[in-house]
């Protein structure tokens, strides 16, 4: 292998008795495409400040462009040439994008007063870098969540960077954006800069990295060119279980339809959907992030009531203007995102799992069967093996997985026949990632109808029996998934 | 001692207020035992404080949505204003009135609270108003309205028998209105701790959105809290009636804010979420205690109260910002 451009040895660090860091290695060389892979909570980010100079290592040599690093700080790491994207991007809401781009060369040059025009200046060359298309007077808070992106990676170029490191920048991206921005890497590649890529999603490793390196639990488990890299392996290597894909074959479905729709629409979102789902049956919808698909599952559960067509509930029709009516007609919605509209993240997981079927929980008298409610939450606790010492403690303790069990127990606790799902997996770790699949495929052998919306094709096409695809807010394509390759999805959803 | 502790770790807000509270008694039985601890002084005390007290109690329901009700005091004299207009319209101004009338005389609060309430909670849910303009703005119309009524003067003559029911002490040593306040305590506590109403209204304060999702009736709750609001701000109301023996149309100013320090010294979180019913009552509690004894001291003047109302609530939010934030992991 050639020079490396870093080079960590036998890195150990922790946090009181915690330690997060046993002993891992990581490596890059000039000008590769790095992906530093594995689950919350595994060491990634703590990496990423130790070289970063955010926190002092306990153990173990760093090496960066041939100089070894003692004690740092974060400046020291600027002034040497690597660069941190983190998730938030640092940037100045309320800054435009010239003052934000040229606000640390203002800053640094001591001067008392501003010249607009060398920051103007100062932008400009900047944005060139990366050939983006913006307004350099725009506000940062209205910009979207890719163009920021590009504003701190175009801020970071400032600096003659050597090493870009970017924590997930992918998460909240559309698949357009993504793409984008996976151009502009390849040519910062080009350019001679190497770039350490976080994330933990298998198919952006696959198609961006040169080299990956998967962290689990503090430790360094395997690294390697990503050539030699599968599926099978990624999963095993982060989760370290192996876990049998089996798509999903319905065994039990019901003859009639107990779910339909009939020429749903809801104007300026969708138009004239139909669709029908039988007890048992596990359908997917798929579709780009603003097609349509998210609007249609608040519609079917009556966040955003549809503007025309008909609900039916086992062939009678049904009014849906309100979740409490959804609630009534024995659907559930597991929201698509599960911190702002899923969980009561302050209060504890107990309240949360018993909020929605509360009204059930009452004595005879009206009073709140406290008894009952404690059963309920001890009994879901124990079903979905929620990881908690103690249910009353705040849901915020729980991992993304766990928090995940809590929204869907506190559905299936309602006793739904039908439950939707929007994202039902987004930002969960792989491990319980199939276990919440397992779950689904358990429900709906027993019965339960389910609609799994997802822009997760490999999530859809194994779960699901059938899969819609919806495009500009109508549906476009059906294919039956023990059928469908996942390219012919694509191509129905550009 | 272990008992003590776990206490103190599950009752944190009450537990202050309680350490506080066993500071200052102490300090006054080496300062003006005499004075203050007598009979009589913790008799006036008692039946003092329900006026504000049952204000602070309703006011913190609305807290605990993330709201707040300035709307009380409004409401308050409304209540009273109504009352005594509806006594002299029956009775006449040198009348009689049953004792039994004073039923009547609740029912009367407990309506005009609904009323109020619900217009509170139409400008909040529905219309979308912030809740600290909509029951301003409802504060200032009522009181205005009452300003029209009365012509701006107190009304002192009407049956006083109200006044002499409400202000008496049963067996001589419980005043009427404790109980009046111990009663609408008991309900609000079996709200919050035994029916549906506090665990939804506890979720719905610390995200409206997620409530919204999980299929909980927030319009509807949203009504109950600010009608259940005001109707322990127009009992309250009653309460001054019977220690005034007047109404008009801006008695209690203070109270609106004596509330809200209350409610937030209690443990109440202003944003909503949090609160319990036990710290506001022992706030309440010690509140009357402090004031009391400074009333004690000579050499204090009595203009000084508000001054420390004030420096009190601003130590409360900030005790309260410090203690919200999470502890820094030390990195070793």
């Amino acid at each position: 292998m050639s020079e490396c451009l870093l080079k960590a040895e036998h890195i150990q660090i922790s946090f009181g008795n915690v330690h997060a860091l046993k002993d891992v290695s990581l490596e890059i060389v000039p000008g590769e495409i790095h992906c530093l892979a594995g689950e919350n909570g595994c060491g990634k980010s703590t990496l990423i400040k130790i070289i970063s100079g955010v926190h002092q290592r306990n153990g173990g040599t760093i090496e960066f462009d041939r100089k070894k690093l003692e004690k740092i700080t974060p400046i020291d790491a600027i002034n040497m040439g690597i660069q941190v994207i983190y998730q938030d991007f640092s940037l100045f809401p309320n800054l435009t994008v010239a003052e934000n781009l040229a606000l640390n060369s203002e800053l640094a040059s001591g001067k008392k007063t501003i010249s607009w025009k060398n920051v103007r200046k100062i932008a400009e060359e900047a944005i060139k870098k990366i050939n983006m298309d913006i307004d350099l007077d725009e506000k940062v808070s209205r910009l979207s969540v890719a163009q920021k992106q590009m504003v701190a990676i175009s801020r970071a170029l400032m600096f003659n960077a050597k090493l870009i490191i970017m924590d997930e920048p992918t998460t909240a991206l559309t698949k357009k954006e993504v793409d984008a921005l996976f151009k502009i890497i390849l040519k910062l590649k080009e350019q001679g800069i190497a770039i350490l890529f976080i994330s933990h999603k298998l198919n952006e490793v696959f198609e961006i990295s040169d080299r990956f390196t998967i962290f689990r639990n503090g430790e360094m488990v395997a690294t390697g060119s990503t050539g030699e890299l599968d599926d099978k392996k990624f999963t095993y290597y982060m989760t370290g279980r192996e876990f049998a894909d089996k798509t999903f074959i319905p065994e039990k479905v019901t003859d009639t339809p107990i779910f339909e729709l009939r020429n749903l629409s809801l104007e300026g979102s969708f138009e004239n959907i139909s669709l029908s789902l039988r007890g048992g049956e596990i359908l997917g919808i798929t579709g780009l992030l603003d097609s349509g698909r998210t609007e249609l599952a608040l519609s079917m559960f009556g966040l955003k009531p549809a503007t025309s067509g008909e609900i039916i509930r086992n062939g009678k029709p049904v009014k849906i203007t309100n979740p409490r009516e959804a609630i009534a007609s024995k659907i559930g919605y597991v929201p698509e995102d599960r911190l702002s509209e899923g969980l009561f993240l302050q209060r504890s997981i107990g309240d949360n799992i018993i909020i929605s079927e509360i009204d059930s929980l009452k004595k005879k008298n009206g009073q709140f069967d406290l008894k009952k409610r404690d059963e309920e939450v001890d009994r879901w606790v124990k079903e979905f093996e929620i990881k908690t010492k103690n249910p009353e403690n705040p849901a915020t303790t729980l991992s993304g997985g766990n928090q995940q069990r809590i929204v869907l127990a506190k559905w299936l606790a309602c006793n739904p026949d039908v439950l939707i799902l929007n994202g039902p997996t987004v930002g969960v770790d792989i491990g319980s990632k199939h276990d919440i699949h397992a779950i689904l495929q358990r429900l709906a052998q027993k019965g339960l109808g389910v609609i799994i919306i997802s822009d997760d094709l490999p999530e859809v096409i194994q779960n699901c029996s059938r899969l819609l695809v919806i495009k500009e807010g109508s549906i476009v394509a059906e294919y039956d998934t023990q059928q469908v390759k996942e390219q012919m999805i694509i191509d129905a959803m550009m | 001692m272990d008992r003590v502790k776990s206490f103190y770790s599950k009752n944190r807000e009450v537990s202050r207020l309680i350490i506080i509270m066993i500071a200052w008694l102490v300090f006054m039985l080496l300062t003006q035992a005499g004075k203050f601890f007598t009979g009589a002084n913790f008799l006036t005390m008692a039946g003092q404080f329900p006026e504000y007290g049952l204000m602070a109690l309703g006011g913190m329901l609305c807290m605990m949505t993330g709201g707040i009700d300035l709307s009380v005091v409004g409401t308050a004299n409304m209540t009273t204003i109504i009352s005594v207009y509806v006594m002299n319209w029956i009775f006449g101004v040198d009348g009689t009135m049953p004792a039994g009338f004073s039923v009547v005389i609740f029912l009367i609060a407990v309506l005009t609270g609904c009323v109020v309430g619900a217009f509170n909670g139409f400008l909040i849910s529905e219309l979308k108003v912030p809740p600290i303009l909509a029951t301003l703005g409802v504060n200032q119309l009522i009181t205005g309205l009452c300003i029209v009524i009365t012509g701006g003067s107190a009304v002192s003559s009407f049956p006083k028998q109200f006044c002499d029911i409400f202000s008496s002490n049963l067996f001589g040593v419980i005043p009427v209105r404790v109980i009046v306040f111990i009663l609408v305590a008991v309900i609000i506590w079996f709200m919050l701790e035994r029916s549906t109403y506090g665990t939804k209204l506890r979720l719905y304060g610390s995200s409206a959105h997620v409530a919204e999702f999980s299929g909980i009736n927030t319009k509807k709750l949203v009504f109950k809290t600010y009608m259940t609001s005001s109707v322990c701000a127009s009992i309250g109301g009653l309460m001054m009636l019977s220690t005034y023996a007047s109404a008009r149309a801006d008695y209690g100013s203070n109270y609106t804010m004596q509330s809200i320090l209350l409610i937030v010294l209690g443990g109440v979180s202003p944003n909503g979420g949090k609160g319990r019913l036990s710290g506001v009552v022992a706030a309440i509690i010690l509140l009357k205690f402090i004031e009391s004894g400074i009333n004690r001291f000579r050499s204090v003047s009595t203009y000084y109260v508000t001054l420390i109302w004030g420096a009190v609530l601003i130590l409360a939010l900030v005790i309260d910002y410090f203690s919200a934030r999470p502890k820094k992991v030390k990195v070793k």
